[in-house]
C-alpha cells in the first residue's frame, strides 16, 4: 500500500459505481437474500459477519503496538558502530523476513507449545506471528528513520553530556518518530490485511466469521463480497486517516 | 600573566588524526590557560573544526594526548561524558533540537545531564537567555527564530551546562552579515567574564578585540601561535602572512 500518489475523486466514484452495477445486475448468480437486513436471517447473518471486526482491529493493534517496540529495539543495534551488534540486527531482518507469515502463524500456534510447555491462545499465537513478521520491517524503518537525523543532532546532544539512551528519547527519536509516522501507518494497513490469516488457526475475526457462514449457508459470492467490503471500508479509513496525519507533520514541518 | 601559573585548562601534545589514510593533525600541540581567549583561523580544510572536535572527542585522536579540565580524553564513554559536561560547544549550524522550544532545549541538559529540578534549570536558562539578550523569546521554536537568535540560544544552551570552557567552531559563518554583530557581541562579553574559550572564526576585528593568543593553521599542522599584536603586524611565516593579506584586504 503505497500512498504515493492521490487516487483522486473521479477514480473513486468510478471504482465505487462499477462496484454497484456489478452487485445489483445479473441477478441470476447473486442471491443477496443471505445477507438481506431486512429479513429477520440476513440481518442474524450481517450482525454475525461483522462482529468479528473487534476482533480484526484488536488483533492488528495490539500486533501493531507489539511489533513497533520489538523493532525499534532491533534497530538499534543496527545503528550501532559495533560490527557484531549490526550482524545481530541484520540477522534478525533477514531470517524474520524470509518466513511466511502463514507459517510463522502456524509454527507459532501448534509449534511453540512444544518447546515452551506453554498453552497459547488464539489470540496471542496470531498476535506474536503478527508483530514477529512485522517487526523486521518496522526494524527497518526505524532505522532509515533515525539514519535521516542529522549527525549535528547528536552532536549537540554529546555536547551538552547526554548519555545514549537520554540522546536517544529526547533527542532523536522524537524527531525520527515523527518522519516515520507515515511509513508505520501504512504498516497498521499491511497488519490489518495480514490478520485475516489468523482465521486458519480459528481466531473469530472478520475472515473466520465469513468463512463459517459461508459452510451454513453456502453463498461464498455474497458472504465473500461482504467480507472484501469489511477490509476496504477499514483500511481506506486507515490510509485517510494515514494521510490525513501525514498532510498535518507536512504544515507541521512547514512552519 | 596571572592565569600562566595554574595548569593549562586545554593540554594538547603531539596529536595526530587520521581520516583513513589522510592525515587531519599532524603532530599538534597546544595549551590553552583557565581565563585564555584563543583564536584559531586558517584556510578551509586546514584541520581547525578537527583540532576542535578533538578537545571534547567528537572526533577520537589516534595518537598524542590531550588533558582538559585536569582530565585525561582516553577512556570510556563515562569519563567522556563528564569531561564533555565541563566543555561547551557552538557549532557552525547551531543544532538547536527543532522539536523542542527554546526553553526545552536549555533546560535538557541540565535536567538531564546534571540531575537539576526542572523549577532550578528553568531559572537557570531564563538567566542565561537574558546573557544572550533573548528572554522574551523562551516558548518558541528554533524555527521561529531568526539565524542570529537561534546561534544566541546554542550559546545560552551550552552555558546552561555551566561550562569551565568554551568552544566556538565558526559560529557566525552560517549567518546574515546584519546578524553577525549580535552573536559576536554575546561572545565579547563571555570573553570579558573571563571564560575560557577557542574560537575557530575569520572575524578578524573580534579576535584583535578579545584573543589573547591568535593560532594559525595550515594543512593540519599549527604554523604560527603569537599574540594578536605580533600576529596581525608581524606574522613570522609566508602562510600566514599570505592568508592574513587575502582576509584582510578581502
Ligand atoms: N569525517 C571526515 N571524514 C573524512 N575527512 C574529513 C572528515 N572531517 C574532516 N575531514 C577532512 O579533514 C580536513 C580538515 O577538515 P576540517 O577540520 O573540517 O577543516 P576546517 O575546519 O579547517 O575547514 C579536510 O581536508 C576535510 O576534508
Ligand atoms: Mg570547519
Amino acid at each position: 500500500m503505497k500512498s504515493a500518489s492521490q487516487p483522486g475523486k473521479p477514480a473513486f466514484l468510478m471504482l465505487i459505481s462499477g462496484l454497484a452495477l456489478l452487485l445489483s445486475g445479473c441477478s441470476g448468480q447473486w442471491g443477496w437474500y443471505v445477507v438481506n437486513p431486512t429479513t429477520t436471517s440476513g440481518m442474524n447473518n450481517l450482525q454475525f459477519l461483522l462482529s468479528g471486526l473487534v476482533n480484526t482491529v484488536l488483533l492488528s493493534l495490539t500486533a501493531i503496538c507489539l511489533s513497533i517496540v520489538a523493532g525499534l529495539l532491533i534497530a538499534l543495534p543496527g545503528l550501532s558502530s559495533h560490527r557484531p551488534l549490526r550482524g545481530v540486527n541484520f540477522c534478525y531482518v533477514e531470517l524474520v523476513r524470509a518466513v511466511p507469515i502463514l507459517v510463522l502463524i502456524l509454527w507459532v500456534y501448534y509449534g511453540l507449545p512444544q518447546i515452551a510447555d506453554v498453552s497459547i491462545s488464539v489470540f496471542w499465537a496470531g498476535v506474536i506471528a503478527l508483530a514477529l513478521s512485522d517487526s523486521a520491517f518496522e526494524a527497518e524503518i526505524f532505522r532509515a528513520g533515525i539514519q535521516s537525523i542529522n549527525r549535528g543532532q547528536y552532536e549537540a546532544a554529546q555536547s551538552i553530556s547526554l548519555n545514549y539512551r537520554d540522546t536517544m528519547r529526547f533527542v532523536i527519536l522524537p524527531q525520527a518518530i515523527k518522519r516515520i509516522l507515515p511509513a508505520l501507518g501504512n504498516q497498521l494497513v499491511y497488519m490489518l490485511k495480514m490478520s485475516s490469516l489468523v482465521s486458519v488457526i480459528g481466531m473469530q475475526e472478520l475472515t473466520r466469521k465469513a468463512n463459517e457462514l459461508v459452510v451454513t449457508e453456502y453463498r461464498p459470492l455474497e458472504i465473500y463480497t461482504i467480507l472484501v467490503l469489511e477490509y476496504l471500508a477499514l483500511i481506506l479509513l486507515v490510509s485517510a486517516g494515514v494521510r490525513w496525519l501525514e498532510r498535518r507533520l507536512q504544515t507541521d514541518e512547514r512552519h | 600573566m596571572r592565569a600562566q601559573q595554574l595548569p593549562p585548562a586545554i593540554s594538547i601534545r603531539g596529536v595526530c588524526k587520521f581520516f583513513g589514510s589522510f592525515q587531519a593533525l599532524k603532530d599538534v600541540s597546544l595549551e590553552v590557560y583557565p581565563g585564555e581567549r584563543v583564536v584559531v583561523c586558517g584556510p578551509s580544510g586546514s584541520g581547525k573544526s578537527t583540532l576542535i572536535r578533538c578537545i571534547n572527542q567528537l572526533e577520537k585522536h589516534e595518537s598524542g594526548d590531550i588533558r582538559a579540565a585536569g582530565v585525561a580524553l582516553t577512556g570510556g564513554s563515562d569519563s567522556l561524558r563528564r569531561i564533555r559536561a565541563k566543555i561547551g560547544m557552538v557549532f557552525q549550524q547551531f543544532n538547536l533540537f527543532p522539536h523542542l522550544t527554546v526553553m526545552d532545549n536549555l533546560t535538557l541538559g541540565p535536567m538531564r545531564a546534571r540531575n537539576m529540578p526542572r523549577e532550578q534549570a528553568e531559572t537557570l536558562a531564563r538567566n542565561y537567555l537574558e546573557r544572550v539578550k533573548i528572554p522574551e523569546q523562551a516558548g518558541k521554536y528554533p524555527r521561529q527564530l531568526s539565524g542570529g537568535q537561534q546561534q544566541r540560544v546554542a550559546i545560552a544552551r551550552s552555558l546552561c551546562m555551566e561550562p569551565e570552557i568554551m568552544l566556538f567552531d565558526e559560529p557566525t559563518s552560517a549567518l546574515d552579515p546584519e546578524m553577525i554583530n549580535e552573536v559576536l557581541e554575546v561572545m565579547t562579553e563571555l570573553a570579558e567574564s573571563r571564560m575560557t574559550m577557542v574560537v575557530v572564526t575569520h572575524e578578524m576585528g573580534f579576535a584583535r578585540r578579545v584573543a589573547d593568543k591568535m593560532v594559525f593553521m595550515d594543512h593540519g599542522e599549527i604554523v604560527e601561535t603569537a599574540p594578536p599584536e605580533t600576529f596581525f603586524h608581524h606574522p613570522s611565516s609566508q602562510r600566514c602572512k599570505d592568508f592574513l593579506r587575502q582576509i584582510l584586504t578581502h
